[in-house]
């Protein structure tokens, strides 16, 4: 069981921005993400793209915020899981909380903030009729171990870089190559597309574009798919596995059945004071929540996390004196390994 | 045209429903952001990227055909490569910006992409 003050459910810009908070007030924070890597959608989306309304700075790449986002919170050492996603809550009898991810992971902590902004990245699903009911038995979005592959035939629809790539990588390992491709263009990396094309031209791999795949067979699991040409009509390709490559969409998911109040796919929570959701010691900060006049954006998520840390505090400190706003400029920023960040002495001479 | 700067569009949402409705020409407007502010789409289910053209949730299917549309930037039409329910008339309504000469635009709005 992992344990903390705050436990935050999202890694993106503010759940970063709240470890910062939390740690001026000497809270420990351990952060849950479904992604593989912390930033959220600037990490996901547009890590290239620049923002122009950080206060301060004219303009940061998504990616660089982030970064930046990481060194400024790395004195307060915060733990992560990541790669994983909060799949249930449960509420203590103290009023702390228990959360449990996908794979099983528990975590323990008297406050939880959920700052999970879109929702959690999960794995684009192509319309196809009963797909759902392949996962697992031949259908995967993600590929996580390549040795299942082995020896086997498999056909991957998509036309990313992720798409080419394991197209490619898999060439090693599997029996039987399919690429499927709705477009004969692809937006890959320039030289992924001339190594597919290279090992088509060697046999390696078959290349299908202008197709989508339409039907899935198969009693137990993936036996078959039918695969439609634009023009040239349906045909019927045996294979073992079927790897969709669509890149992520987000989704509310699991959070959606924790009890708290949801409006426009956004959880409500009280502006007035501190983010609060109408679950006790439960705040919802940044993106995904609502409130009158809501602006989603990056810099009023940091406001949010700011206010809400305040509150945390006085829930996992209920017998400690009022807080005192301490400017970090005054009293400087120390972390969780006793460095201490200050402004240098000025050095005086007496003459 | 009903008064200056203003534009009249022919929306059917995912319901099949048809809704007349006006926009502005002159507040910087692009066609996901008109669907979403007369919520014709569930917040959440529309716009998910902010408009950058990486999500394919405001994707719709063009109706009229005389009309000059923006031509496609290269990040849209990647991302609907990337899309479902594509269709050749298909694009991403953040991209299409209100201007005069778009009056009288008939849009569908494609499927959410996602299966449940």
């Amino acid at each position: 069981m992992i344990k903390t003050d705050i436990l935050i459910i999202g890694a993106g810009p503010v759940g970063l921005f709240t470890v910062f908070e939390a740690g001026l007030l000497k809270l420990k924070c351990h952060l849950i993400d479904a992604l593989p890597i912390p930033g959220g959608q600037l990490a996901e989306i547009y890590p290239k793209k620049p923002i122009y309304d950080i206060p301060g700075f004219p303009s940061v790449l998504a990616g660089d915020l982030i970064k930046n986002l990481e060194k400024q919170i790395s004195p307060f050492k915060p733990t992560y899981t990541l790669g994983d996603r909060a799949e249930t809550i449960e509420k203590q009898e103290d009023g702390s909380f228990i959360v449990t991810t996908k794979s099983g992971v528990k975590h323990h902590a008297p406050v939880v903030a959920i700052a999970g902004g879109l929702g959690s990245f999960e794995p684009r699903k192509p319309p196809i009729p009963n797909l759902t009911n392949y996962e697992d038995k031949g259908v995967e979005y993600i590929i996580r171990e390549p040795e299942l592959y082995r020896d086997k035939k498999i056909i991957i629809a998509g036309g990313g870089d992720s798409a080419l790539d394991w197209s490619i990588f898999l060439t090693n390992v599997a029996k039987e190559v399919t690429l499927v491709h709705r477009r004969t263009e692809f937006r890959g990396a320039l030289d992924s597309v001339e190594k597919v094309q290279e090992l088509v031209a060697a046999g390696k791999m078959k290349l299908l574009t202008n197709s989508e795949i339409k039907e899935i067979h198969g009693e137990d699991r993936v036996e078959a798919v039918s695969v439609k040409h634009k023009t040239d009509g349906n045909s019927k390709i045996e294979v073992d596995h079927f790897i969709p490559l669509f890149g992520l969409s987000p989704k509310l998911g699991p959070i959606g059945n924790w009890g708290l109040e949801i409006e426009k796919n956004a959880i409500v929570v009280d502006n007035a004071t501190d983010y609060r959701t109408n679950i006790d010691g439960l705040f919802a900060i940044g993106d995904i929540n609502t409130y009158p006049g809501k602006l989603k954006l990056i810099l009023c998520g940091f406001h949010e996390a700011t206010i809400m840390v305040q509150s945390a505090y006085k829930i996992i400190n209920p017998d400690a004196k009022r807080l005192v706003l301490k400017y970090t400029t005054v009293s400087g920023v120390t972390g969780f390994d006793g460095v201490k960040k200050e402004q240098k002495k000025a050095v005086i001479k007496k003459i | 045209m009903a008064e200056e700067n203003t534009i009249t569009l022919t929306i059917t949402d995912r319901e099949g429903e048809t809704h007349e409705v006006e926009a502005p020409t002159d507040m910087n407007m692009n066609l996901m952001e008109v669907i979403r502010s007369y919520e014709l789409a569930p917040e959440g289910t529309i716009g998910i990227c902010g408009g950058m053209a990486m999500c394919a949730s405001c994707q719709c299917y063009i109706e009229t055909e005389d009309l000059p549309l923006p031509k496609m930037s290269e990040d849209e039409e990647d991302m609907l490569d990337q899309a479902f329910f594509v269709e050749d008339n298909s694009r991403l309504g953040c991209q299409i910006y209100m201007k005069d000469k778009l009056n009288g635009l008939k849009v569908t709005l494609a499927p959410e992409s996602e299966v449940e």
